[in-house]
């Protein structure tokens, strides 16, 4: 039997999209070696391009793949002397593609991406490395996604490879008491690839995918961990604001979004999502900031919102993973609380601390405040700063904006 | 040949890693096998090894009972080299707990290389 070319083709995508971890983490755990695991799998995809036109696509591509790179490791090392005690691990009967599948064959991508994400990598290696090996980039793309030279990034993902290899990073999912640290590592990689494609431009927003994508997996594989599913629920959120938060190359902030253009479907699964993280009952900072997305994302309009709730999580928030980012946000829902005052006050607190000099969005924050408030002299000031420090032309054309709407200085 | 009531001592051996010989070069080159040749015969040699590159260092602190693992060399210039262990076990995970329990960790920090073989 026979299927189209085009078919086939979309066949061969699918299966790339879905099976790509599981055939390079099986790989990987089957023969030690991270390049011939990535080799054979890339040779087992170009092989189903030529075999699945003629033979038909099998019941289960992944099991055909696994095995299709497999029988690709086993001839290479056949060749390769120094391959033999390799070759002893690949020995086990393979299972048939075409047959049942069978129970027992565990996920391996758990293990890939705990690996991927350990801390004695660096933070950029293991950003590149998840994407790499198991979401299925390219070097190239990961390359143009992270502005970075494409020579670069092929060092930064051979050097983290060798340093698992040579530093003896073992390939497992941490045990117990390790797991909560090492959970958190792999969420802030996963969540830094959702932020790197959240920015304005358009040639990175196929990580936002990738970063739902692979959160949809985590929560899959380890279902009674709720921060997995805290995540999904705070990505899923942003995600339904993404097409309003920026009108005419202008930053459109939250109170002035097109509410009647935030994605439906996205805020209904990310509020389902996120209480069934909640019902786990063990809080954590996703869980956390889901909730606070999710107070926005379901206001009717920006009038409606419930601030004082938003302020009670962003205390809970500041408790559990303090920050002056955390305490800056915190500070301009005590202000739609508590008044204008004492939000200014909080600003003023984490200015004196210091631990945000530099960052554009404490000058605009404080600038916001003051607007609001009527004084519009100090407000300008303070907008200036901003406008000095914004790193994207978005965010300069919004306080521009703002700067010309104050009423001249009297 | 043995040395009584002699002293110990480690040598911390240096180099800015810039182009460094493989352990098979180092192994054919006379000024390595000469100095080989005198350390045995001039001492009495306790354990030697040569350390992976910093690239492949990981170095463990411990604060407010947190184990903080980052990877490379320690940063702070303010910590010298205080001790040397040398040990054999399962992987870096296992390295990390071991290192994490030291009390140094918790004052400064322990950098983990493991050794070229």
């Amino acid at each position: 039997m026979s299927a189209s070319r085009s078919e086939v083709r979309g066949a061969v995508e699918a299966a790339y999209r879905d099976e790509w971890g599981q055939v390079v983490a099986t790989m990987i755990r089957l023969t030690g070696d991270w390049d011939l695991a990535e080799d054979c799998a890339q040779e087992a995809f170009a092989a189903a391009l030529t075999a699945w036109p003629r033979d038909g696509v099998p019941r289960r591509p992944g099991a055909w793949l696994t095995i299709t790179a497999r029988n690709r490791a086993t001839d290479r090392l056949r060749r390769d002397a120094a391959g033999a005690a390799k070759l002893r691990r690949l020995a086990a009967p393979a299972p048939d593609a075409d047959g049942p599948a069978p129970e027992e064959i565990p996920d391996e991508r758990l293990r890939l991406i705990f690996t991927c994400c350990h801390p004695a990598l660096p933070f950029p290696a293991r950003v590149a490395l998840t994407l790499r090996t198991l979401a299925g980039l390219t070097t190239t793309e990961i390359a143009r996604a992270f502005l970075t030279a494409e020579t670069t990034m092929g060092q930064r993902l051979s050097r983290a490879k060798r340093k698992i290899q040579e530093a003896g990073i073992p390939y497992r999912v941490p045990p117990a008491e390790l797991l909560p640290p090492r959970l958190a590592a792999v969420l802030a990689v996963l969540y830094l690839i959702f932020n790197e494609g959240y920015g304005e431009q358009d040639g990175r927003r196929a990580l936002t995918a990738e970063a739902i994508r692979l959160a949809r997996v985590l929560v899959a594989l380890m279902p009674a961990e709720p921060e997995p599913r805290g995540l999904l629920a705070l990505m899923l959120l942003h995600e339904s604001r993404r097409n309003t938060r920026v009108r005419d190359g202008v930053l459109v902030t939250l109170e002035r979004q097109d509410r009647a253009r935030w994605d439906r479907a996205l805020i209904d699964e990310g509020v389902r999502v996120l209480d069934e993280a909640l019902a786990l009952r063990r809080a954590g900072p996703y869980q956390v900031q889901a909730a606070i997305a999710s107070c926005h994302a379901t206001a009717h309009d920006a009038a409606a919102t419930d601030w004082a709730q938003i302020a009670g999580l962003y205390a809970t928030l500041a408790r559990i993973a303090p920050s002056p980012v955390v305490e800056l946000n915190r500070a301009v829902a005590v202000a739609m609380t508590d008044g204008i005052p004492a939000g200014l006050a909080l600003v003023d607190a984490v200015a004196a601390s210091g631990g945000l000099d530099g960052y554009h969005l404490l000058p605009a924050t404080r600038a916001d405040l003051l607007r609001r408030q009527g004084r519009p002299g100090e407000a300008r000031t303070s907008y200036e700063q901003a406008l000095a420090l914004a790193p994207s032309s978005a965010e300069r054309r919004y306080l521009a904006e703002r700067l010309r709407e104050l009423a001249p200085d009297g | 040949m043995r040395l009584d009531g002699g002293m110990k001592y480690v040598l911390l051996i240096c180099d800015d890693e810039v182009d460094a010989p493989t352990n098979e070069q180092l192994a054919t080159d006379p000024a390595h096998t000469s100095w080989l040749a005198e350390l045995h015969r001039r001492s009495d040699v306790r354990a030697m090894a040569r350390l992976r590159p910093v690239l492949d260092a990981t170095t463990v602190r411990v604060r407010d009972g947190e184990t903080l693992v980052s990877d490379g060399p320690f940063a702070e210039t303010k910590d010298f080299v205080g001790g040397v262990v040398l040990l054999e076990c399962a992987d870096l995970d296992e390295a990390i707990a071991i290192a994490a329990g030291h009390p140094y960790a918790r004052r400064g920090s322990v950098e983990i290389r493991p050794v070229w073989e």
